[in-house]
C-alpha cells in the first residue's frame, strides 16, 4: 500500500503540463531516433542531455524527457527492422528475423502493430516490476558472480541454433566470426592490445553500432547496386496489408508476450546483460517452445512479439540496478546514470528513501510515456509503412546516407566510417555465402562480456575450472544450456522433413 | 624542412598574437570519451560554470571524441589542432597513466600544454560490511602471507589507475612481488562494488565517489582513504592510509590540457579561467555533490605534477611487466 501511495505521489509530480509536454516530445524524438539505423537509445539519450541542460530543467523533468526518449527508442528500433531488414538499434536485431519476412509477405502493417502492442506489454509490466520488486530484485543481481554470468552467456550461445532456421553449421561459423571480432581491442584483464596493429582507433574494440550498420544497412545497399548492375533490379511491389492485427493474432501471440516479458525483465535487471540479451533469449526460448511447425524465421507473428516484448521489458528492468545500485544494466542506463550524477542525484541503495519524488516521478512518467507511445505508434503505423512504397532506387541512397551520417555523428571519426565499409563488404560476402548475419552480431555483442567473466572467474579462483559449476544457480544455467543445445538435435529429426518442402521465402537474410 | 618552416610560422603567428590580449572566440571542450563518463562530465560541468560565471562569451561546445581510452582525441589535438586557441581537452589520471604506459602510440605528455586541475577523486580501499578485515595493514598482511587468498576488484583495466593504487599501497607495505596480487577488472566501479557485495571478491579499489552510495547505506566499509588527510563530510570517519603507516596517495585528478602550440597569452587566459571556476562557490558545490576533493594545481605547477605522476607510473608499470 505504501508503494501505491508513493506511486500516486509520483503521478502528482509527473502530471503537470510541462512534464506531459516533455514526455510527448521525448517519446516522439525517441521513436524517430530508434528507427534510424545507427542511432540507438544510448545515442538518443546522449544527444538530448545538452538539450535538457540548456533548457535549464529540474532533475525530475530532465529525467522524464530522457527516459521517454529511452522508451521511445526501444519502440522505434523495430520499425526499420521490420520494414527494411536493418535493425534500428542493437536490441531490435532479433525483430528482423520474423518481422522482415512478414513485411515481404505483405503483412508489414500487422507486424508493426503487433510489435507495437508487444512493446507496450513488455514495457508496461516491466514498469510494474520496477515498482513492486525493485528492492528485492537487487538481491537477484547479487546472486550473479562472474561464474554465473559466464554460464548465462554460454546458455545464450548454446541456444543459438534457435536463430538460424536453415543451416546450423553456418550459424555456428557466423557466431565464431563474431566472437573473433569481439577480441579486437585492449584486453582489460592484462592491458595488452589485441589485433590492433598499433592503430589507436582499434584500442576500444569494434563498436557494435558500426558493425550492425555496416553488416545490415550497407550490405543491403551493395546487394542493391549489384542487382542494378546486372539489370535485374527487383521491381516487386510491397504490399502493406492491414494495419490492425486480427484478434486471433493477438490471442496467438499473447502467451509469447507474457513469457518474453518475464525473460526480458530478468535479463534487464542483470547488470551487463541488457536488452540485447533479453530479446535474444526471449526469441530463442519462444522458438524452442512454440515453433511446432517450423514457421519461425519465415514471418511468424510470435517471432515478432517475443523479442519486442523482451527488449522493452529489459529496458524497464535495466532501471532497477541503475536506481537501486547505481550500476547501469545497459549502455543507455549508463548514460542516464551520468545524467543523474550531473544533476547531483546519487543513485544507490538509499535513493528510494532520500529522493522519493525523483524516483516515483520518474516511474509515473514511464507509465505515462508508455501509453503515449502506444497511442502514437498504432495510428502512425500506416505512415511508417509508406516507407515500403518508396522505390528502392530512392530508398537505398537514403539508407546509405543515414548510415554514414549516423555513424559519423556518434564518434566524429572517419576511421569508424572505414570500419563500417569493411563490415558492409563482409556482410555482402556473407549474404552471398548464405551465412546468417544475426549470429555475427550476437558474437560481437555478447562475446566480450562472456570472455571477461570467464577470465574474472579464473583470476579469482586461481584457474580452478570446477568453480564454474560451484553454485546451484550456475548448475541450473548450465543444465538449461546443455538441454537447449542437445534437444533440438534430437527433436530436429522429426521436424526437418517438414521443413524441407516448406515455402521458399528465405528467413533471416534474403539475398 | 616543411616542419621547421611550419614551426617558424607558428612562432611568428604566436608572437604577433601575443601583442594583443587574447580574446576567446567559439570555445570548445573535447571530451575524449562517449557521453556519460568522467571526461564528459568534466567538460560539461566546467563549460556550464564558465558560461554561468560569464567568463567566456556564449556557450562552450562539448565535442565527444571517443576512442583508444583518450588516445584518439590526443592524437587529433597533436596532429590536427595544435594551433587551436579556443580548445581545451578534459583529462584525468587515466590520461597520465596511458601516456606513461605508451598506450597513445607515438604520443607523449610534452606534446600538449597542461592547464590545471579542477579537483580530485581520492582513492579508497573497501571491504564488505561483514568482512573480518578492519584495517588496510590487515588486508595487506593477508596478501603478503597468501596472495591467492585475496581478490581485489576495481573498475579499470589491468594496469589502470584502480589497479596501480593497490600496487602502490602493497609496495609501501613491503609486498615484494606486486605481480602476485590478484586484481580483477570490471566495467566500472559500480560493477566492482556489486561483486564485492555478492561475495565474489574480498576487496574493492576505486574512487571515493564510486563508493559513496554504498558507504551511506552501510553495505561496505572503507578501510582506508588514499588522501593526504581525512576527507570532509561523510568520509571523515575513515582513516587515511598514511595514518595506518602506509604513506600512499592515490588521487584521480580531473583537469584539462590545451594544444601544444597554444601561445602564452591564450594559455594564460585558460589557466586563469579554469582557476576562476575552481575558486567559485558554484564549483565548490559541484565538487561536494560529486565527491570531488580539493586539488588546486594550475599552470606550471600542474605541468610538473603531471610529469611526476607520469614518471612514477612508468616506473611501476615496468615493475609489473606492463612496460618492457
Amino acid at each position: 500500500m505504501e508503494t501505491l501511495q508513493s506511486l500516486a505521489d509520483g503521478f502528482a509530480v509527473a502530471l503537470t503540463f510541462e512534464n506531459l509536454l516533455l514526455a510527448l516530445l521525448g517519446c516522439f524524438l525517441g521513436t524517430i531516433i530508434g528507427a534510424l539505423p545507427g542511432l540507438g537509445p544510448s545515442n538518443g539519450v546522449a544527444i538530448l542531455i545538452p538539450l535538457a541542460f540548456s533548457l535549464g530543467l529540474q532533475p525530475t523533468p530532465a529525467l522524464i524527457l530522457l527516459t521517454s526518449v529511452y522508451y521511445g527508442a526501444m519502440y522505434g528500433g523495430r520499425i526499420s527492422s521490420i520494414l527494411l531488414n536493418i535493425p534500428g538499434d542493437e536490441p531490435a536485431l532479433m525483430t528482423t528475423l520474423d518481422g522482415y519476412p512478414m513485411a515481404r509477405a505483405g503483412k508489414a502493417g500487422e507486424a508493426l502493430a503487433i510489435s507495437g502492442i508487444a512493446s507496450f506489454v513488455g514495457a508496461f509490466f516491466a514498469t510494474w516490476g520496477l515498482v513492486l520488486l525493485a528492492p528485492q530484485l537487487v538481491k537477484v543481481a547479487l546472486l550473479f558472480g562472474p561464474a554465473e554470468y559466464f554460464a548465462l552467456f554460454a546458455l545464450a550461445f548454446a541456444t543459438l541454433g534457435g536463430v538460424a532456421s536453415r543451416n546450423q553449421a553456418k550459424a555456428a561459423m557466423a557466431a565464431a566470426l563474431g566472437l573473433g571480432i569481439a577480441t579486437i581491442g585492449v584486453d582489460g584483464q592484462t592491458g595488452v592490445p589485441r589485433f590492433t596493429f598499433g592503430e589507436v582507433h582499434l584500442y576500444d574494440g569494434i563498436d557494435f553500432l558500426v558493425a550492425i550498420v555496416g553488416l545490415f544497412a550497407l550490405s543491403e545497399v551493395f546487394i542493391f547496386l549489384e542487382h542494378r548492375a546486372s539489370g535485374d533490379a527487383s521491381t516487386q511491389k510491397m504490399e502493406i496489408g492491414r494495419i490492425t492485427p486480427p484478434l486471433s493474432m493477438l490471442r496467438e501471440t499473447a502467451p509469447a508476450m507474457a513469457r518474453s516479458t518475464i525473460i526480458g525483465f530478468i535479463a534487464g535487471v542483470l547488470p551487463g546483460a541488457g536488452a540485447s540479451l533479453g530479446s535474444f533469449v526471449s526469441y530463442s526460448f519462444e522458438k524452442r517452445l512454440s515453433d511446432k511447425k517450423g514457421t519461425f524465421g519465415k514471418g511468424d507473428p510470435r517471432g515478432v512479439a517475443a523479442p519486442e516484448a523482451g527488449n522493452n521489458a529489459a529496458a524497464g528492468g535495466a532501471l532497477v540496478p541503475m536506481l537501486a545500485l547505481g550500476v547501469p544494466g545497459s549502455g543507455t542506463t549508463a548514460v542516464l546514470l551520468a545524467m543523474l550524477l550531473a544533476l547531483n542525484i546519487t543513485p544507490g541503495p538509499l535513493l528510494f528513501q532520500q529522493q522519493p519524488d525523483v524516483v516515483w516521478g520518474l516511474i509515473a512518467a514511464l507509465f505515462i510515456g508508455n501509453f503515449m507511445l502506444l497511442a502514437m505508434n498504432l495510428p502512425l503505423v500506416s505512415l511508417f509503412v509508406r516507407v515500403l512504397l518508396v522505390p528502392t532506387r530512392y530508398l537505398m541512397p537514403a539508407v546509405a546516407m543515414i548510415s554514414f551520417v549516423g555513424i559519423y555523428g556518434i564518434s566524429g571519426s572517419t576511421f569508424d566510417l572505414m570500419v563500417m565499409i569493411v563490415f558492409g563488404v563482409l556482410g555482402w560476402v556473407l549474404r552471398k555465402l548464405d551465412v546468417p548475419l544475426v549470429p555475427v552480431i550476437l558474437g560481437v555483442l555478447l562475446g566480450d562480456q562472456m570472455e571477461k567473466n570467464l577470465r574474472r572467474t579464473m583470476t579469482i579462483h586461481d584457474g580452478d575450472w570446477t568453480k564454474l559449476f560451484d553454485s546451484w544457480l550456475a548448475i541450473g544455467l548450465w543444465t538449461f544450456a546443455v538441454v537447449g543445445f542437445i534437444l533440438p538435435l534430437i527433436a530436429g529429426r522429426y521436424f526437418r522433413p517438414k521443413l524441407a518442402d516448406s515455402n521458399k521465402v528465405e528467413g533471416a537474410d534474403p539475398d | 624542412m616543411r616542419k621547421v618552416l611550419g614551426f617558424a610560422a607558428a612562432l611568428l603567428l604566436a608572437s604577433n598574437i601575443a601583442a594583443f590580449a587574447f580574446e576567446p572566440g567559439n570555445t570548445e571542450c573535447i571530451a575524449p570519451a562517449n557521453p556519460g563518463g568522467g571526461w564528459d562530465f568534466t567538460c560539461r560541468q566546467v563549460g556550464k560554470a564558465l558560461q554561468d560565471l560569464s567568463i567566456i562569451p556564449g556557450t562552450m561546445q562539448v565535442t565527444n571524441l571517443a576512442g583508444g581510452g583518450g588516445g584518439v582525441a590526443y592524437a587529433e589535438v597533436v596532429n590536427k589542432r595544435n594551433e587551436d586557441l579556443n580548445l581545451i581537452v578534459a583529462a584525468s589520471s587515466a590520461t597520465a597513466t596511458r601516456l606513461a604506459q605508451g598506450a597513445y602510440p607515438g604520443n607523449d605528455m610534452t606534446q600538449v600544454r597542461w592547464i590545471g586541475a579542477v579537483g580530485a577523486d581520492y582513492g579508497v580501499i573497501a571491504v564488505a560490511k561483514d568482512s573480518p578485515v578492519q584495517t588496510l595493514p590487515e588486508l595487506l598482511d593477508m596478501i603478503k602471507k597468501d596472495p591467492t587468498s585475496v581478490s581485489v576488484a576495481g573498475g579499470s583495466a589491468v594496469g589502470g589507475w584502480d589497479h596501480l593504487k593497490v600496487l602502490l599501497a602493497a609496495k609501501k607495505a613491503g609486498v615484494e612481488d606486486v605481480r602476485s596480487i590478484k586484481y580483477v577488472a570490471f566495467d566500472g566501479g559500480g560493477e566492482a562494488v556489486t561483486q564485492l557485495l555478492a561475495g565474489s571478491v574480498q576487496a574493492f579499489t576505486g574512487d571515493a565517489s564510486e563508493a559513496k552510495g554504498f558507504v551511506d547505506s552501510g553495505d561496505i566499509r572503507v578501510i582506508s582513504v588514499l588522501a593526504p588527510e581525512r576527507l570532509e563530510g561523510d568520509f571523515s570517519s575513515f582513516p587515511t592510509a598514511k595514518e595506518q603507516g602506509i604513506d600512499v596517495i592515490g588521487a584521480n585528478w580531473r583537469g584539462f590540457y590545451a594544444p601544444g602550440n597554444m601561445p602564452d597569452d591564450a594559455y594564460n587566459y585558460w589557466v586563469e579561467s579554469i582557476g576562476k571556476v575552481y575558486d567559485s562557490k558554484e564549483w565548490k558545490d559541484i565538487m561536494a555533490a560529486n565527491g570531488l576533493a580539493p586539488l588546486n594545481l594550475r599552470g606550471t605547477e600542474f605541468q610538473a605534477f603531471v610529469k611526476d605522476s607520469v614518471d612514477s607510473i612508468t616506473e611501476l608499470s615496468k615493475q609489473i611487466g606492463i612496460l618492457k
